[in-house]
Formats: C-alpha cells, sequence, structure tokens
C-alpha cells in the first residue's frame, strides 16, 4: 500500500512539474526560446505571492488575482526590454541573457529576503484528503493542483487553437516575416508568448509556496523538472509534457521510496535513460 | 596565368606579443620569490579561472557547445583528486594529471547522449549532468556523503617537505595547467580541426555541406575540454584543501562567474577571456569580495554586454582596431 | 488625373553587403495592373520586398498614397492596406486552410472579399478547409495564398511568381481567377517570368534587367524583340520609352 501510495503521490506532483513545463514548452514553441530564468520566476512568484499575502492578508490561492496579473505584466516588460533584441540572432545571446537573469533573480531575492526558506500556510485544506481505499488517502490539496494543471493545459490548448492570439503565436512561430505581413507585430507576439508563460508561472509559483518550503536558490531544480517533463514527454505536445512530468513524479517517488537522497536522482537518471533510448520523448508531436 | 601568392600566420605584431607574453611568463614562473603569499595563492586561483574562461569559450565561441554544467567537471575533478590522494595515496600532483584523464574518460560516453540534445536545450542538459554528478557524490559516505571532506595534512606535507616549495609546486601546478589550456586551444584552433571549428561558427550547415564531421569534432572539443577543467578543478580542490558536493558543484563559481568572464571579455576570441579574468579580479579585488552584489553586478554587466556589444571588450576592441595578438588565422599574402 | 497609388523613386536596396537595386522608377496608378517582368535575379522579388518593409530603403523611395513608406515596419505596411502574395507561397504551415485565410483577415480594411467570396473565387479550397495548408497541391496552395491576401482587402496587391513550379493546366486556372480579383478595382504589381501571360493581363509593364528598368510602357508598345533585347540586356535601350 505504501508504494502505491507513493506512485499515486507521484502522478499528482506530475500534475505540478507539467505546469513548471508548461511555460518553458509555451514559450520554445512560438520563438524557439528557451528560458533559463524560467525556474527563478517560479521561486520570485512565490515570493511575490508571500509579500501579496503579508500585505493583504489574503488566502495564498486568492492571491493569484494579483500575482498573476503582475507576473504577466513583468513577463511582458521582460521579453520586450531584454529578450527581443537576442532572438534570432544567434544561440548564445538568448541563452546567456536569459543565463543572466536567472543569476540576478536568484542572488536578488537572496538580498532582498534572505536565504531563510519560506512557506504560504493554506489552510486546513493542506491536511483534508479523501479516503479512497484503506490505506490510500489522496490529499485534497494535491488533487486540486492534478486538476489545476490539467485545466490550465487543456486552456493553453484552446487559446493556442481556437483563438486569434494563438493563431498569431502558430503563424510567427511558422514564418515571422510573413506573419509581419498579416500585421502582425513581432514584438507584441512574443511579449504576450512571454506574458503568458509569467501568469502560468506564477500559479505554479503559488503552488510550489503551499506544497513546500521555498528558499532563493530553489529556481534552478525547478527548470530542471520543469525541462525534464518537456524532454520526456516529447518536444512540441503539452499533453505529452503532462505524461512527461508524471512519469518524473512517480520516477522521484520510487527512487524516494528505495532511498531519501535517491529521489530526485532517480528522476535525472530516468531523463537521461528516455534521452538514450527514445530521444524525441515519449509523445512527440510528428511534424 | 597563374598568381603566386604565401599564406602567413604571424604578423609582426603577434611576434612581438609572443615575446612579450614569454617574458611574462618568465616573470610569473618566478613569482614565489618576488610575490608574497597571499598573492601567490591569488594569483592560481586566477590561472584557475583563466583555463576555466578560456575552455568554456572554445566550447560556447567556437564549437557552438554552450555549457551551463561545466561544474559537472571542477567537482568530478576535485573528487578524483581526493579519492587518488587519500585512497590510492597517488601523489597530489599527479593525482591531478589523473583526474584530468579520468574526466575526459567519462565525458566519452555522455557526450553522445547530451548531443542528442538542441541548442539551448543542452545547455540545460549540461546542468543535469551537473545535478548527476552533485547527487551522486553526496551519497558516497567516504568521501564525507552530503558535508564533504577535507584533505589530510599527510597528504598535502606529502608534495614536499618544505612549506615554501609545497605552495611554489603547487602555484607552478595552476599556471601549467592554465598555459596548458591557452595552449591547447591556440594549437586547436591552428589546426585543421579548428579551421573546421571556424567554419562551423559560422555555418553548421555550410560546414556540413563541405563534408566537415561536426558530430566528432564536437566530440574531441567537449571530451578535451572535460578533461582540461577536471584537472583544474582537481588543482583548485588542492589549494582549497576541502571538498563538499556543494563546492564542487557550485553552479555560481564555476559557470556563472566563467560564463560572466568570458562574456565580457569576448566571446570567440582566444584574448577575450584572459582579460575578462584579469578584469573579474582586479574588481574583486579593490571592490573587496561581496559575494551576492558583486554577481548582481556582473550578472547585469554581461547583459548589457550581450545586448549592446555582444563581441565582448576585447572583441569590440579587436574589430576597430582589426588587432589580433594571437594568431590563429591564415593570411594570404600576394607578393608585390 | 490623379497621383499614382504607388510611386517608386530612385530605388536603391539590397542585402547587407549585396546591392540588388540600383535606381528603380516605376509609378502603378489606381485601379491598374503593372505587370513587372524580367529573369531570374534581375532583383523583381526585392523590389516586392522593399515595398512590404521586409527589405529595408530610404523612407522617400517608395511612396504609397502620397505617403512616403519606405523602411516602414512591415506589420504597419501592410496595415496601410498593401497585400504581397509571397514567392513560394509561404503558407503557416501549423495553420490550416481556413486558418491561413482567417488570419489574412484579420484587421482587414473594408471591401468585397469575405470568407465567403474566397471560396467561391476558389471552391476546391471550401472542400479542404480544415486540412493543414502544407498538405494541399502547389496549384491549391497558390489559390490559399491569393485568398489570404484578399481577406485583408488591399488596395495594392503585389503577385510574386505565382505560375512558379506550377503546371500549365494549374497556370491556367490560377490566371483565369485574376480577372474577378482585377475587377474590384484593386491596384496589382504582378511579378512574372512568362512574359506573355504578364502582358496579357496588365496595362503597363516595367522590365527589369541586373536591378535596374531596362523598358517600360504599355503592353502594345513594344515589339518582341525589343521586349526580349531588355529582359536579357542584349543590345538595352537606356530609357526607351
Amino acid at each position: 500500500m505504501e508504494w502505491v501510495n507513493a506512485i499515486v503521490q507521484g502522478i499528482l506532483i506530475g500534475g505540478l512539474y507539467a505546469l513548471f513545463a508548461a511555460g518553458l514548452s509555451l514559450i520554445f514553441g512560438v520563438m524557439r526560446l528557451v528560458n533559463i530564468a524560467h525556474g527563478d520566476m517560479i521561486v520570485a512568484a512565490a515570493y511575490v505571492a508571500l509579500v501579496v499575502v503579508q500585505a493583504t492578508g489574503l488566502h495564498p490561492l486568492a492571491s493569484a488575482f494579483i500575482v498573476v496579473p503582475l507576473m504577466a505584466a513583468l513577463g511582458y516588460a521582460m521579453q520586450r526590454l531584454l529578450l527581443n533584441p537576442t532572438i534570432g540572432k544567434d544561440l548564445l545571446s538568448p541563452l546567456l541573457v536569459t543565463f543572466g537573469i536567472s543569476v540576478i533573480l536568484q542572488n536578488g531575492l537572496l538580498v532582498a529576503f534572505t536565504a531563510d526558506s519560506h512557506r504560504l500556510a493554506a489552510g486546513s485544506i493542506e491536511t483534508a484528503n479523501i479516503q479512497v481505499a484503506p490505506g490510500l488517502a489522496l490529499g485534497v490539496l494535491p488533487l486540486v493542483m492534478f486538476a489545476a494543471s490539467v485545466l490550465i493545459i487543456f486552456g493553453l490548448e484552446l487559446i493556442f487553437y481556437r483563438t486569434s492570439l494563438g493563431r498569431a503565436f502558430r503563424a510567427t512561430s511558422d514564418d515571422p516575416e510573413i506573419a509581419q505581413l498579416m500585421k502582425l507585430d513581432r514584438n507584441h507576439v512574443f511579449g504576450m508568448a512571454m506574458a503568458l508563460s509569467a501568469a502560468i508561472v506564477a500559479i505554479a509559483g503559488i503552488f510550489l509556496a503551499i506544497r513546500t518550503n521555498f528558499d532563493p536558490s530553489a529556481g534552478p531544480a525547478r527548470l530542471i523538472f520543469g525541462f525534464e517533463a518537456v524532454i520526456i514527454g516529447g518536444l512540441g505536445n503539452l499533453w505529452g509534457t503532462l505524461a512527461g512530468g508524471i512519469v518524473l513524479g512517480v520516477a522521484q517517488a520510487i527512487g524516494a521510496q528505495i532511498s531519501p537522497g535517491w529521489q530526485i536522482l532517480a528522476g535525472h537518471l530516468v531523463f537521461f535513460l528516455v534521452l538514450a533510448v527514445r530521444p524525441r520523448g515519449l509523445f512527440p508531436r510528428m511534424d | 596565368m597563374a598568381v603566386s601568392f604565401a599564406i602567413q600566420r604571424s604578423t609582426r605584431l603577434s611576434r612581438v606579443t609572443a615575446i612579450v607574453a614569454l617574458l611574462l611568463l618568465a616573470g610569473l614562473i618566478a613569482a614565489p620569490w618576488w610575490a608574497g603569499r597571499a598573492n601567490v595563492r591569488l594569483l592560481g586561483e586566477v590561472y584557475s579561472f583563466v583555463a576555466l574562461a578560456t575552455l568554456w569559450n572554445l566550447m560556447a565561441g567556437y564549437a557552438g557547445l554552450v555549457s551551463v554544467g561545466q561544474q559537472a567537471y571542477v567537482g568530478f575533478g576535485g573528487y578524483m583528486l581526493f579519492a587518488l590522494a587519500m585512497f590510492l595515496g597517488v601523489h597530489p600532483l599527479a593525482a591531478i594529471a589523473i583526474a584530468g584523464v579520468a574526466g575526459a574518460i567519462i565525458a566519452l560516453p555522455i557526450a553522445p547522449l547530451l548531443f542528442r540534445l538542441q541548442g539551448a536545450y543542452f545547455a540545460i542538459g549540461t546542468w543535469v549532468l551537473a545535478e548527476v554528478f552533485r547527487l551522486s557524490f553526496a551519497q558516497v559516505s567516504s568521501l564525507g556523503g552530503g558535508s564533504g571532506t577535507s584533505l589530510p595534512a599527510a597528504i598535502v606535507v606529502g608534495i614536499a617537505s618544505d612549506r615554501a616549495l609545497r605552495e611554489a609546486a603547487i602555484y607552478w601546478t595552476a599556471l601549467t595547467i592554465a598555459v596548458a589550456s591557452i595552449a591547447f586551444v591556440v594549437l586547436l584552433l591552428r589546426s585543421r580541426m579548428g579551421l573546421a571549428l571556424t567554419a562551423l561558427r559560422d555555418s553548421e550547415v555550410a560546414s556540413e555541406s563541405l563534408g566537415i564531421d561536426i558530430w566528432r569534432t564536437k566530440l574531441v572539443v567537449y571530451v578535451a575540454v572535460a578533461g582540461f577543467t577536471s584537472m583544474t578543478g582537481a588543482f583548485i580542490f588542492l589549494q582549497k584543501l576541502r571538498i563538499s558536493p556543494d563546492a564542487a558543484f557550485s553552479v555560481n563559481d564555476w559557470t556563472a562567474y566563467v560564463i560572466f568572464i568570458a562574456v565580457i571579455g569576448g566571446i570567440g576570441t582566444i584574448e577575450g577571456p584572459i582579460i575578462g579574468t584579469v578584469l573579474f579580479f582586479l574588481l574583486r579585488e579593490t571592490l573587496a569580495d561581496l559575494g551576492t552584489t558583486y554577481l548582481i553586478v556582473l550578472g547585469a554587466v554581461a547583459i548589457l554586454v550581450m545586448l549592446r556589444a555582444p563581441k565582448g571588450l576585447w572583441g569590440y576592441f579587436a574589430e576597430r582596431t582589426g588587432i589580433t595578438l594571437v594568431p590563429v588565422r591564415r593570411r594570404v599574402v600576394f607578393p608585390e | 488625373m490623379s497621383e499614382p497609388l504607388l510611386s517608386i523613386r530612385g530605388l536603391k536596396a539590397g542585402y547587407g553587403d549585396f546591392q540588388a537595386l540600383f535606381g528603380i522608377d516605376l509609378d502603378v496608378p489606381a485601379g491598374e495592373t503593372l505587370a513587372l517582368i524580367g529573369a531570374n535575379g534581375a532583383g523583381k522579388s526585392t523590389l516586392l520586398r522593399t515595398v512590404t518593409g521586409l527589405v529595408p530603403c530610404r523612407p522617400e523611395m517608395v511612396c504609397f498614397d502620397g505617403r512616403a513608406i519606405g523602411g516602414m515596419r512591415p506589420d504597419r505596411i501592410a496595415a496601410l492596406g498593401i497585400g504581397l502574395v509571397p514567392e513560394g507561397r509561404r503558407l503557416f504551415r501549423s495553420l490550416s486552410v481556413e486558418e491561413n485565410l482567417v488570419i489574412g483577415g484579420e484587421r482587414a480594411l473594408a471591401g468585397p472579399w469575405s470568407l465567403e467570396r474566397v471560396y467561391s473565387l476558389f471552391p476546391i479550397l471550401r472542400e479542404k478547409r480544415r486540412n493543414p495548408g502544407m498538405a494541399l497541391s502547389g496549384g491549391q496552395q497558390q489559390m490559399v495564398a491569393i485568398g489570404r491576401a484578399l481577406m485583408a482587402n488591399p488596395r495594392l496587391i503585389l503577385f510574386d511568381e505565382i505560375s512558379l513550379g506550377l503546371a500549365p493546366v494549374v497556370i491556367r486556372d490560377i490566371y483565369a481567377a485574376l480577372p474577378p480579383i482585377l475587377a474590384t478595382g484593386v491596384s496589382v504589381v504582378l511579378v512574372e517570368q512568362d512574359v506573355t501571360r504578364a502582358l496579357s493581363v496588365a496595362q503597363r509593364f516595367a522590365c527589369i534587367q541586373e536591378g535596374r528598368v531596362s523598358l517600360a510602357g504599355k503592353p502594345g508598345e513594344h515589339d518582341r524583340a525589343a521586349i526580349t533585347a531588355a529582359y536579357f540586356g542584349t543590345d538595352v535601350k537606356p530609357g526607351a520609352h
């Protein structure tokens, strides 16, 4: 039963990993940019939520109403000011600029908040659980987070395939030159893509803040989990990313059952295994 | 009617530079006699960063392999040194060389895996590798597990009985590693593979169509850099006398600083990383070690450089003046 | 007589170190069709790309509706009412046929063209509306590319080599769609390597040779020999009318 419990927990946290990955995937799909600061943005969002909660007394989940638009705006600005000038030129520029942003974010948070770890209290929902079978209890909060992740991925697919913005994303990604002839301002389209990614990052950050202790150095691990979920699941496929997140979560859960020190390592090893055996991922989108 | 021409490698300026460099080298070799103990240690640190920056620049600036995970090999080299010295009784200075070879050997099977990742995904993959190393070494209790271990005094004394000689030997080892790294990069770029690398940097597609085996070229570069980086890492932790997973595989210390140095100094040039390192340490010593704030400032400057002057300090200067101190290009010269 | 809709004066443009156009003068009066003929590499596509803003030039070199637009951002130029049917079709790979058309019609100017009307012009597209754009034959893709440009209700359409790579039967079908388009009063610049086709639909023509206008005028004014000479650059008579 312990093992079943562990695996179920692994599946549920897979949803959170997929959320980490969704923003990363979106940006790569639209502008071929890998945002190395992605994990640090998630942590920054967690800190923003912390500040909002402390200032307003709102419930962490409710703080989303402030944190999400704020992060979206910041993401838009960051894209237009720092990242748009680097896109399209070469590989080095966007990578190094996002790396620089990552370092600055981490150390900036360190200066502003010290290395102390924090956690957001979500009240009674944290311990509430549903008894599914003898010995198997599903936490309400992890279930809510998983459901939210699924909903967000669903929403992203909707945006991409049913809205004018989504068409703009796809067209700009396919052919940036001709997309301009469709009256699409490249800078604005890219800004909107980052804003959307930042909005997802905001939710991921709030979930992270509730689930675990976080500190300024927690960013890289989140980036890596998101990245591994994308690679395991397969590039270009959001539902594949969810599957990848679940595989990662389960791998980590199994690793933890073997020995606590093996939890994260198990995830990395599964990642390398997939890379060796199925380099395109488990569910790559056929192009 | 055939036109005769000659291919020239060096210019007058580069020959002058070579002489100046040799004189400088002689002076640096003699440092244990004219510099104080603290400065000798500092110079050793400078050399290790010159090596790391030069090697990173070869991978990123020439082979298109942008790694944010070189700390994997820095830490690996450090742990190899400790393991070889503590468990096999190898002389520390010899252990440094062996650690280099070991680094190259493990890089061999790893490279093909990482090469399946393109562009920036490759970069994150190198980071994951470093994390795997960090977590793995944290499991090895004989090397101190998660909290690390110190190098027994007996081993340190084993290098040389006289303290002054010992510190000089360590210093000369660092100098050798730095010079060897630079020499390796220069010789590689001057060779046929170097021509391939420059072509690769300009256009991968065009290079491939000319028959250049991109994969093999990248493999050679990755493995060689891994080896030299491991050697450097071994030296670094010999000087530190203490190792732990977090210190060995620290992104900030072995990647962030190194990348910022290379970017600000000038990617894709040989002079750039050297100048960047000198600048980095000058600033660090004059502004006092600020750690976090220094990182933020460096990061901001690096971003500015990438946005406004992507060729870095030296690249910008070289472009304006056409000066190259280190001759890696071939020039076609037509006689009058 | 009012000013021409599109007016090009002394246009010099190129790609980095490579100059492709060395001083082009052209006019397109409103409602008329100008055929641009010339060999491969003569500079015809570069000319169109400069008008749409994809290639930079000095502002006063290109005037649209009396306004200097040279070097303006392509999305702004498109908003002014200039549409391009690009060489090689360049449909959006991730979009379906219908989505390609719809995106062309976003923020469209007022005018006769709509999704319905495009489907009436090219009925086969209505059948294939949900297919990915690239899954169609060359001729059908060309129809989508034309439809996509029409959806914006532009005042000036630039057709770049619409017969390229297509079988003669298909080319005939494509060109059969031109009269209904021209009948709406839109101004057109038609780049074509097939001289006969081009001259059969245009009121004026200009021959581009190595980045310069080698011959210009109305289709009936010049004989075959003169056009051939201007096309290939043999015995060029500068400034011939």
